[in-house]
């Protein structure tokens, strides 16, 4: 080991973390109309750390992973992908909000510091190396988010929603730490890489790490929203501002996503820990699947029925884990991937809908859409069709290579059920069409989105067409990353 | 060979002209739309002339056939080319799309640009789906149809549209996901391949080829449609607008038995020889039985819709009796099918347009007030009931003469249909048509128009056409028809 290791794999964080501080000093000398500045110096700052960690990627980088603090954090390809797409992704989620949180009196610095802390945490996931690092960046994270659920202070279903997110919250940390701690007892090291090779050394307690494995399971359960740890899910969505929703719906996803591969894959991977790992797995995501599914049937708030589609595509995402190998790990990044996107375009669509004093979280909200503005209706059609995974959309293709990973893998049976039940789910996101392009309008205001908001719109919905008639390029970046990763 | 690539040209220039069409916007802009939808519906049949002229009918395998790198994790290519029967599909869809255009022209007067648009769109799919040699490309084609047809019935629909609408896409939808399954177990069957001419040399275990034919039923029995998952079509068909129901009955049902000879008999051979006694069932129960169902319909639409899944029995029935004249017999149904119904789909538009109600009761004496149209709708109205002259006869004819070979019964069963088709259509024809003027709306009815003769002409053209001059029809298709049946006879399961 040298003494000295290199830093460069920190250099985003490090940046983000200075410039989250210089905000937030900043931003005491800023006045209210002239809030706009915390505003630019935010998207600056994460557009700042896309260049630095597109240069540290390009001339530092050799395609390996490089370890650094003692071994504690990690960059690979994997990881610079993912925080890449996590920085456009808070981008865009800043784009989409700024109207809906100027209106709505959140259009203050302590926001922008808390996205920028939220991202940091979540950056700090995706490079983890080591089980405190990952629970360090999962608690920055989650505070962070906590903190902006609550943000909307005279807002009872806010408050309530924060409330619930934080205690279950609380408990599912306590539940990973615990999980934590038996695997420190089991292979005496909280080192990702360290705890891989001592498994395959079979120096391992199973017993010890299986029990170890469950409470891990149930934490990762409840931060990523699968059955049966999604009660907080539905809740939050709905009451937390649809900006906040928009934030906890999307990104973090992807950080989820890596904090599986790293915890999972790379350190419980042997067979022997994978066959336990995969049987708790398959509960879960057809678990997700079916009540994800039906009960999404049964909402009429957007934002609820939103809630439980999220739950439904993790299970989805959790198949892709189950099948295994590079293929099935890189349908897993490339359905995560599609999630997000599409994600922050539904959403992004409510706040577009949305004005002073009202939400368009109803279902009802979105009749005759078509009738007032045909072109968002046509993206949101797309993102519709994307989510129910009809061609040509994008989500077809990321629900068909877990499918094709899970029947290489031999198990057909979990196809078959992914398959019926996202037709049932295919009914719920026809009903927002049949909203939009069926009914007449109830409501005659014009919609008058900010331009770059809409601008945004038309690129994130057209994207999902566009990659769903040439996937290649996306699917080709995903698997590349699985492969370097592996 | 071939510089330009002409099938891909088929596909997108309907569906470039659609979003040209979206582009015009609002309804203000609505003669502006419906130019633009014309000329790119003449220009989709003006591309299909040189693919019919430069064809050569004698050639086995493929032709106009283009290969192109699509998606590499898959390995599935974008990879087309048409036989003699997806040449005849092809021609029939981009036909259809300038009568459809054509017959919605003042029609339709809320949102133009969309309804126009839609089938534009619809129809280069659909062409899509006749040329795709991959069965991926083949599947993305095969579902993407369902969004714009989604669309058609429930924004321009009838009262009920909303349920059929989600009716439609739920079934349809259904049935080919369970074919996605196979797909992908076909794809490692192959050896990492979805080229559909590997999946033909692809041995498979009979179990599996049952599993795979079954799923394969399920989206397109649902197509098709055959009895019993035929029950969204009535409630579709009564709710579309008329140009949805001429699309829908002419080209989408086409979709299902096309999916049958492409996909299900050259892939897996020895299912469907096993299960053929089983497909022959349903398609004579559908011939005799929904032909009686379509006896007692009162809504001209629901009848049309009921004769309908009837007529579309020949073509299962024609695919799985396994000679010449039975799978020519379906494939010149299928053509055939596709201009009948959807001149007797019109001619209730017509009606429709002026009276605002399908209910037989509600007619009576019309061709006092519209004898030209009272003419054009006998000629359909035979053809449907299959009178020799007209394509309607060439077809079933054909593919009785094939099910006589297999069985006498078979052929008997089927024969029925001539005395059912017969009563259900005259009857309604009787009923609508003549007798006194039965009510004061029906007096002040107007004949058709220029439009409505032109598009009905050309109809009645090729009904004719095809009824006493069937060889260029047939001609197209019999070394592909030979190829077809090469594969279905080749045994494919797994050396012992």
């Amino acid at each position: 080991m040298q003494y000295i290791q290199p830093l460069w794999p920190a250099y985003p964080e490090i940046f983000l973390l200075a410039m989250a501080c210089v905000i937030l000093i900043a931003d005491l000398f800023v006045s209210d109309e002239h809030r706009g500045i915390t505003y630019m110096l935010s998207q600056l700052a994460l557009a700042g750390c896309a260049v630095v960690t597109w240069m540290t990627a390009a001339y530092m980088s050799t395609g390996e992973a490089v370890h650094t603090f003692s071994g504690m954090f990690v960059g690979d390809v994997m990881s610079d992908v993912l925080k890449l797409i996590t920085y456009f992704g808070v981008m865009a989620i800043l784009v989409y909000s700024r109207d809906y949180i100027s209106v709505r009196g959140m259009f203050r610095g302590e926001f922008f510091a808390l996205v920028l802390f939220a991202t940091l945490g979540m950056m700090v996931m995706i490079s983890a190396n080591h089980l405190l690092t990952l629970y360090l960046g999962l608690e920055l994270l989650s505070l962070s988010l906590y903190a902006m659920v609550a943000l909307q202070r005279d807002s009872a279903t806010a408050t309530e929603a924060a409330m619930k997110y934080f205690v279950l919250g609380a408990l599912a940390s306590g539940m990973l730490l615990y999980g934590m701690s038996m695997i420190y007892g089991a292979t005496g090291s909280l080192e990702i890489t360290r705890i891989a090779s001592v498994i395959a050394d079979d120096g391992a307690k199973n017993l010890v790490l299986v029990f170890g494995l469950v409470f891990l399971l149930a934490g990762i359960g409840f931060k990523l929203g699968a059955v049966p740890f999604h009660m907080w899910l539905p809740d939050v969505y709905h009451g937390a501002p649809t900006a906040v929703t928009l934030f906890i719906g999307s990104v973090p996803k992807l950080a989820a996503f890596a904090f599986l591969i790293r915890l999972l894959v790379q350190g419980l991977g042997t067979e022997e820990i994978q066959a336990h790992w995969q049987q708790m797995l398959a509960v879960m995501a057809v678990l997700s699947l079916i009540v994800g599914n039906i009960t999404a049937i049964a909402q009429t708030n957007l934002k609820r029925m939103l809630a439980y589609s999220t739950i439904s595509h993790m299970g989805f995402l959790l198949i892709g884990i189950i099948a295994g190998g590079l293929n099935g790990y890189a349908s897993s990044m490339f359905y995560v991937v599609v999630y997000v996107l599409t994600n922050l375009g539904t959403f992004g669509m409510i706040m577009l809908l949305s004005r002073n004093g009202f939400e368009a979280d109803h279902l009802a909200d979105y009749k005759g859409l078509n009738q007032r503005s045909p072109w968002l209706a046509f993206l949101m059609l797309l993102l519709m069709f994307s989510m129910a995974g009809v061609p040509p959309t994008l989500g077809f293709y990321a629900k068909f290579s877990v499918l094709q990973a899970i029947v290489e893998a031999g198990h057909v049976w979990l196809a078959v059920i992914a398959v019926v039940f996202s037709l049932i789910g295919a009914f719920y996101y026809l009903r927002i069409v049949k909203l939009m392009y069926f009914d007449e309008p109830e409501d005659s205001a014009p919609i008058l989105p900010r331009t770059d908001a809409r601008m945004l719109m038309s690129v994130n919905g057209l994207a999902i067409l566009v990659f769903g008639v040439f996937p290649q390029p996306l699917m080709t970046l995903c698997a590349s990353s699985i492969l370097a990763s592996l | 060979m071939y510089s330009l690539p002409l099938l891909s040209l088929a596909i997108w220039t309907p569906i470039v002209f659609g979003v040209l069409v979206l582009a015009t916007g609002s309804d203000r802009n609505a003669p502006l739309a419906r130019i633009i939808a014309l000329v790119g519906a003449v220009l989709g049949l003006l591309v299909t002339l040189p693919i019919y002229a430069g064809f050569s009918p004698a050639m086995s395998g493929f032709q106009y056939v283009q290969n192109v790198e699509w998606i590499d994790a898959f390995n599935a290519r974008y990879y087309l080319g048409i036989d003699g029967i997806s040449l005849l599909l092809l021609l029939l869809n981009s036909f259809t799309t300038v009568v459809v255009v054509l017959a919605g022209w003042e029609i339709i007067q809320k949102r133009v640009a969309q309804y126009m648009a839609s089938f534009l769109i619809l129809s280069g799919l659909m062409n899509g789906v006749f040329c795709a040699l991959d069965a991926l490309l083949f599947y993305v084609f095969f579902e993407a149809t369902l969004i714009p047809m989604f669309l058609i019935i429930g924004i321009w629909g009838g009262p009920n549209r909303v349920y059929a609408s989600i009716k439609f896409f739920l079934y349809t939808l259904f049935g080919s996901l369970l074919s996605l399954v196979a797909l992908i177990y076909l794809y490692f069957a192959s050896g990492n391949s979805f080229s559909l001419l590997d999946f033909y040399n692809t041995p498979l275990t009979m179990g599996a080829q049952v599993f795979i034919f079954f799923a394969f039923f399920m989206a397109f029995a649902v197509k098709v449609p055959m009895w019993p998952v035929h029950t969204w079509l009535p409630d579709a068909h009564v709710e579309a607008p008329t140009g949805g129901s001429v699309v829908l009955a002419a080209i989408m049902l086409k979709l299902g038995g096309y999916g049958f000879l492409r996909l299900s008999l050259p892939i897996v051979p020895d299912a469907s020889h096993a299960l053929a006694g089983f497909m022959i069932f349903l398609s004579l129960v559908a011939v005799v039985y929904i032909g009686l169902v379509a006896l007692v319909q009162t809504d001209m639409k629901k009848l049309i819709a009921y004769s309908s899944i009837s007529h579309m029995g020949f073509v299962t029935l024609g695919l799985f009796i396994f000679n010449t004249q039975g799978i020519e017999g379906a494939v010149l149904q299928m053509v055939s099918h596709g201009f009948i119904s959807g001149a007797m789909f019109l001619c209730v538009g017509v009606l429709y347009d002026r009276m605002h109600t399908r209910t037989i009761g509600d007619y009576g004496g019309v061709v006092n007030t519209m004898p030209v149209f009272a003419a054009f709708f006998m000629l359909f109205a035979m053809a449907n009931a299959g009178l020799p002259g007209t394509s309607g006869f060439v077809g079933e004819f054909t593919v009785i003469l094939g099910a006589m070979q297999a069985n006498f019964w078979y052929a008997f069963a089927a024969a029925t249909t001539l005395i059912f088709g017969a009563a259900y259509t005259l009857w309604m024809y009787k009923r609508v048509i003549f007798g006194v003027v039965a009510n004061s709306h029906v007096a002040d009815l107007k004949d058709i128009n220029l439009r409505e003769f032109l598009v009905l002409g050309l109809l009645a053209v090729a009904v004719l056409f095809m009824g006493v001059w069937p060889d260029p029809f047939a001609e197209l298709m019999h070394t592909s028809v030979s190829d077809l049946l090469s594969h279905v006879m080749h045994k494919k399961l797994p050396v012992q």
